[in-house]
């Protein structure tokens, strides 16, 4: 029984060893000890879905998740998607269709996204508006960033 | 940091959580998929001097089908439940119910029992619980026990839990071959908690209806199943007529709230509507089963 620890894990393919407050979030885990700003926190209880990351390859709200608990797991955030001049597909969906405008809300809208093309039937836009409706974007109503779904849908191989 | 300080145990398993919860002294909490507690934590709502994480403990994440009824371990996910191949089966109305639960990032995480112990009165388990005879199954330091889900249920946020105990799984009762069922459900988007819902089962013998169950969510402080509309539908042929009677006892039974969602008369209309289409859904999904001679 602890309220501190060290935890082991892999983010983006890298191993990261540190020593954590057992209360520290995962997304605060992410963005202050190990520098990946790129995942955002909004609400930070659950509703937004601006901190969702890949935990063990399954989308999950990392401000609702326990640095401590991602022990031992894997975890992929938006930084390994791909950078700039060698963009992800999701990411370069997003580009093409203009999914983004302010793009506070674009890490979470591709985490979701991911778990979404290796793991859900997106038939129609009506299942591609209920998997994304986890997550809130004020700026682009959204029709951009369904159009940016479909085409990737339409272009991806066999469900995992 | 958002939550309060506690001290953190990984169990490894549910004799090594129980001890932990009873070594706290009251003062803990269970952490299993988190998608209310952390929330409730990072507001410091909740300020648990002990958490007690049941992640890492095996084989709690299965459904199994036991002798009428299906077990729900501990750690079965909402997406798990709402893809399971033996809730498909042998309880469609839960299965129908799954595709109205929050958001695919948080089905993948959030727990079926996890639900029942939070207890919110506008949540799909505790409801569907009391419509299919739940029982939930309880470990402590001293023992197992096993108790009825409309006693487990007392209030909003409120169980019969002791704070020394957890829940292991929940057992649903399996609904008799033919039974017909409807869920109804109405919320401003497609994923948030319900201003109303409602679950029927029924069957038919001899063109009646016998062994309705009604269960309600999100007009009252906890979710209810409605005992004297079951009782006064019984027997009765699946007629219009009955069908708006049940209604009208039915809106007559409940006292809802206003709140910044809805007004209490809305929800009273809304649950009226809902419950008139769920009634009359689930007779013509009821297959005829004749009575057996005496």
């Amino acid at each position: 029984m602890e309220d501190r620890a060290t935890i082991t894990l892999t983010v983006n393919g890298l191993t990261q060893t540190r020593a954590v407050d057992a209360r520290l979030l995962l997304s605060d885990f992410l963005r202050h000890d190990l520098g990946l700003t790129g995942t955002h926190v909004g609400c930070e209880h659950g509703v937004c879905g601006a901190c969702t990351i890949l935990l063990d390859g399954r989308s999950a709200r990392s401000c609702l998740t326990l640095a401590i608990q991602a022990d031992g797991a894997t975890i992929e955030t938006v930084e390994g998607l791909g950078r700039m001049g060698d963009l992800g597909r999701v990411q370069q969906a997003f580009r093409d269709h203009h999914g983004l405008q302010c793009g506070f809300c674009t890490p979470g809208f591709l985490m979701t996204i991911t778990d979404m093309l290796r793991h859900h039937p997106l038939e129609t836009d009506d299942q591609i508006r209920e998997a994304l409706s986890g997550n809130i974007c004020r700026c682009t109503g959204y029709q951009h960033i369904v159009d940016a779904v479909r085409e990737l849908a339409r272009a991806r191989g066999p469900l995992t | 940091m958002k939550p309060a300080r506690f001290d953190y145990v990984r169990a490894e398993s549910i004799a090594h959580a129980v001890q932990a919860l009873a070594g706290a002294g009251g003062d803990s909490k269970v952490l299993a998929g988190g998608q209310s507690l952390m929330p409730m934590m990072n507001f410091r709502l909740v300020k648990p001097s002990v958490l007690v994480d049941i992640n890492r403990i095996p084989d709690l994440d299965r459904i199994t089908l036991e002798a009428g009824t299906l077990r729900l371990g501990a750690l079965v996910r909402h997406r798990v439940t709402a893809q399971d191949a033996l809730v498909a089966r042998h309880i469609p109305v839960l299965h129908a119910a799954m595709t109205h639960v929050a958001h695919l990032t948080v089905r993948n995480r959030g727990t079926f029992c996890g639900s029942v112990c939070h207890a919110d009165p506008a949540a799909e388990m505790p409801m569907m619980t009391l419509l299919l005879d739940g029982t939930v199954h309880i470990a402590s330091p001293r023992g197992t026990r096993a108790m009825p889900a409309r006693d487990f249920l007392t209030g909003s946020l409120a169980t019969a839990l002791e704070p020394d105990e957890m829940v292991t799984a929940v057992d649903l009762a399996i609904p008799a071959d033919g039974t017909g069922w409807a869920f109804e459900e109405f919320s401003r988007r497609h994923g948030d908690y319900a201003l109303a819902a409602v679950a029927v089962l029924m069957e038919r013998r001899d063109g009646r209806a016998r062994n309705v169950r009604i269960a309600m969510m999100g007009i009252a402080d906890t979710a209810l199943r409605l005992s004297d509309v079951e009782a006064a539908l019984e027997g009765r042929e699946g007629t219009a007529e009955a069908f708006d009677e049940a209604v009208a006892r039915l809106k007559a039974s409940l006292a809802p709230n206003s709140d910044l969602n809805a007004s209490a008369d809305y929800r009273r209309h809304l649950a009226g509507a809902l419950a008139r289409r769920a009634l009359a859904e689930a007779w013509d999904r009821a297959r005829e089963a004749h009575m057996e001679p005496a």
